[in-house]
């Protein structure tokens, strides 16, 4: 996120380069969302049940309401 | 004109016993709550129970109505069929129902509140599962908050709503039915799997349609109907209905059960005030459409309806918030301004894209995770791992639970604190009998031999006789009602005097 605002902010608004400026904001934008992304999915590898066949398979249920 | 009504949340959670595959799901349940009930019940005290006598006196006296019961105590317990069934400090029920421990929340008067003590409910299961597993000869012990082993097995989470009796049963069928199938798109809580044994693997927005297959019935584990019949009020059936409604998911957002109960209550309070008479929703083929609209992950599929005309769910849900504006008025109350602003945000994240809804939709954050999950490790939809995180979405164990995980990073938000749901998990919400229920269970926790929703039964040492006190209005026994009568009572013995004499 201070990525893509510091982004921004060294980008004054000038009528001369708007097209550039967005250009700029949506890739740091989308370069961030990949960070998040990746470290989600670290944090969600580390609980992940490890063998997720099995995990699966033997989730059996009787039933309910 | 508000969203204001008596309802709460009734959930049965998936249980499993990692590595103990023969362990029967009733004893394990029964496990989970007794777990509970120990850790939470002082020792040498006795453990209430339910009371399963149906006679309601209705004879008023702020609510109550005193009578001595002939029974002994044997009768007033669940022996009969052997399975745990306490009710807590914070007027909740919690017992084994169908081979799923099962939470039953207070009863509450606003979507907030009942959300709230819906949460403090994971935080019981939480917490038993956590005794379980500390003790010395523990069994390895999971519990999930979801509806579907994939497997054929469907497991409920059920919301209940008082409702004027007066209302026309066909009234609630034909405008109910096509709410409760439109409003899957933001109530859904994801699911891997089409088919009532996730034959096929893809992906749908909720956990139950596939387990739906009539219109209308009275039942809820076989032939499941969109709309169930049980007429149950546990309250005066004069005036009340309790409506049960069982085709929602068990949803991990906080905000997915709050606008599932708001938005209910206001389409319940406008059929009951007979504001939508000219509206004609229902679809031609009910059933279908629950399922269609579940598949719909472009929320463009047009529901055929009975008259004619089609819409997509989107577009009908945007007609009945449109209604409900215009039935609520220019000022409507806080608690009703917000479940309008929230449906109306709703709405339009899903025109947005499930990106836009994955901070408050279970089946958005779950579908971005797995969606995540495919892209970087080049998955088709029946990889094992996606099936994983489908199930692990729903682990209700703070450190495994992916939802969890999304609220701790501040990607699934959260609407109370740690705090607030320990209170609640503790104390009964004060403005319904459920205070009164809540507190005779935490004041005199050895005198009171069971209790229900509309009685709570009480044993007094050195009286032969049990003294049942029936609560049949829920609005009774509220903390305005009842706070200074039970801070002046010492005992039980003392509290039925005080009743007592207010009867007379």
């Amino acid at each position: 996120m201070s990525a893509q605002e510091n982004a921004r902010q060294s980008h004054k608004p000038s009528t001369s380069e708007p097209v550039e400026q967005q250009t700029t904001s949506v890739t740091s934008n989308t370069a961030a969302l990949d960070a998040d992304v990746d470290s989600i999915l670290d944090e969600i590898d580390a609980v992940l049940e490890e063998n997720a066949e099995d995990f699966v398979k033997s989730f059996v249920q009787k039933g309910g309401q | 004109m508000s969203v204001h009504r008596v309802m709460g949340i009734e959930t049965e959670f998936g249980i499993s016993t990692p590595g103990h595959s023969t362990m029967n799901a009733m004893a394990a349940s029964n496990v989970i709550v007794n777990a509970y009930a120990a850790a939470h019940m002082p020792l040498g005290r006795r453990m209430n129970s339910w009371d399963f006598l149906r006679e309601s006196p209705l004879r008023d006296a702020r609510g109550f109505d005193l009578s001595r019961s002939e029974a002994d105590p044997s009768q007033l317990t669940d022996q009969d069929i052997g399975l745990a069934n306490v009710v807590l400090t914070n007027g909740a029920r919690l017992y084994v129902d169908h081979a799923h421990p099962e939470y039953s929340a207070p009863e509450t008067t606003t979507p907030r509140d009942a959300t709230l003590w819906d949460r403090a409910g994971v935080a019981v299961m939480a917490e038993a599962v956590e005794q379980v597993q500390s003790a010395p000869d523990g069994v390895p012990m999971v519990l999930y908050k979801n509806n579907t082993d994939n497997k054929g097995a469907s497991y409920g989470c059920h919301e209940n709503y008082l409702m004027a009796r007066q209302t026309p049963f066909a009234e609630i069928v034909r405008l109910l039915t096509p709410f409760l199938i439109s409003r899957q798109i933001f109530t859904g809580a994801g699911r891997l799997g089409k088919g009532q044994h996730g034959q096929v693997l893809e992906f749908q927005l909720t956990q139950r349609a596939d387990f739906f297959e009539v219109e209308v019935g009275l039942e809820t584990t076989m032939k499941r109907p969109i709309i169930n019949t049980r007429d149950e009020p546990h309250a005066d059936p004069e005036k009340f209905r309790r409506l049960h409604v069982i085709t929602g998911d068990s949803n991990m957002s906080d905000s997915a059960t709050l606008l599932k109960l708001g938005t209910t209550s206001l389409m319940l309070a406008m059929i009951e005030a007979g504001v939508l008479n000219d509206r004609h929703w229902y679809p031609q083929r009910p059933v279908t459409a629950m399922h269609q609209v579940s598949y719909d992950l472009d929320f463009t599929w047009q529901i055929p309806l009975a008259f004619g005309r089609s819409m997509s769910a989107l577009q009908m849900q945007s007609d009945m918030l449109e209604a409900a504006r215009a039935f609520c008025g220019n000022a409507p109350d806080p608690e009703t301004a917000e479940i309008l602003a929230l449906w109306e945000a709703a709405l339009i994240c899903i025109q947005d894209g499930p990106a836009a809804c994955a901070a408050t939709m279970d089946w958005a954050a779950k579908y971005g995770l797995m969606q995540s999950y495919r892209h970087r490790d080049q998955l088709n939809w029946d990889a094992p791992q996606l099936q994983a995180i489908d199930l692990q979405y729903a682990d209700i164990r703070p450190n495994k639970g992916l939802a969890f995980h999304l609220e701790r990073t501040g990607r699934l938000k959260r609407l109370f604190s740690d705090a607030q749901v320990e209170d609640a998990r503790v104390h009964p919400p004060t403005g319904t009998r459920a205070f009164f229920r809540g507190e005779c269970v935490a004041r005199y926790p050895t005198e009171v031999a069971a209790a229900s929703w509309d009685s709570v039964v009480f044993d007094i040492h050195g009286q032969e006789a049990l003294s049942r006190v029936p609560t049949p209005d829920p609005l009774r026994g509220t903390q305005a009602h009842v706070g200074h009568i039970l801070d002046a009572a010492p005992d039980a013995e003392a509290l039925l005097r005080a009743l007592g004499s207010q009867g007379r």
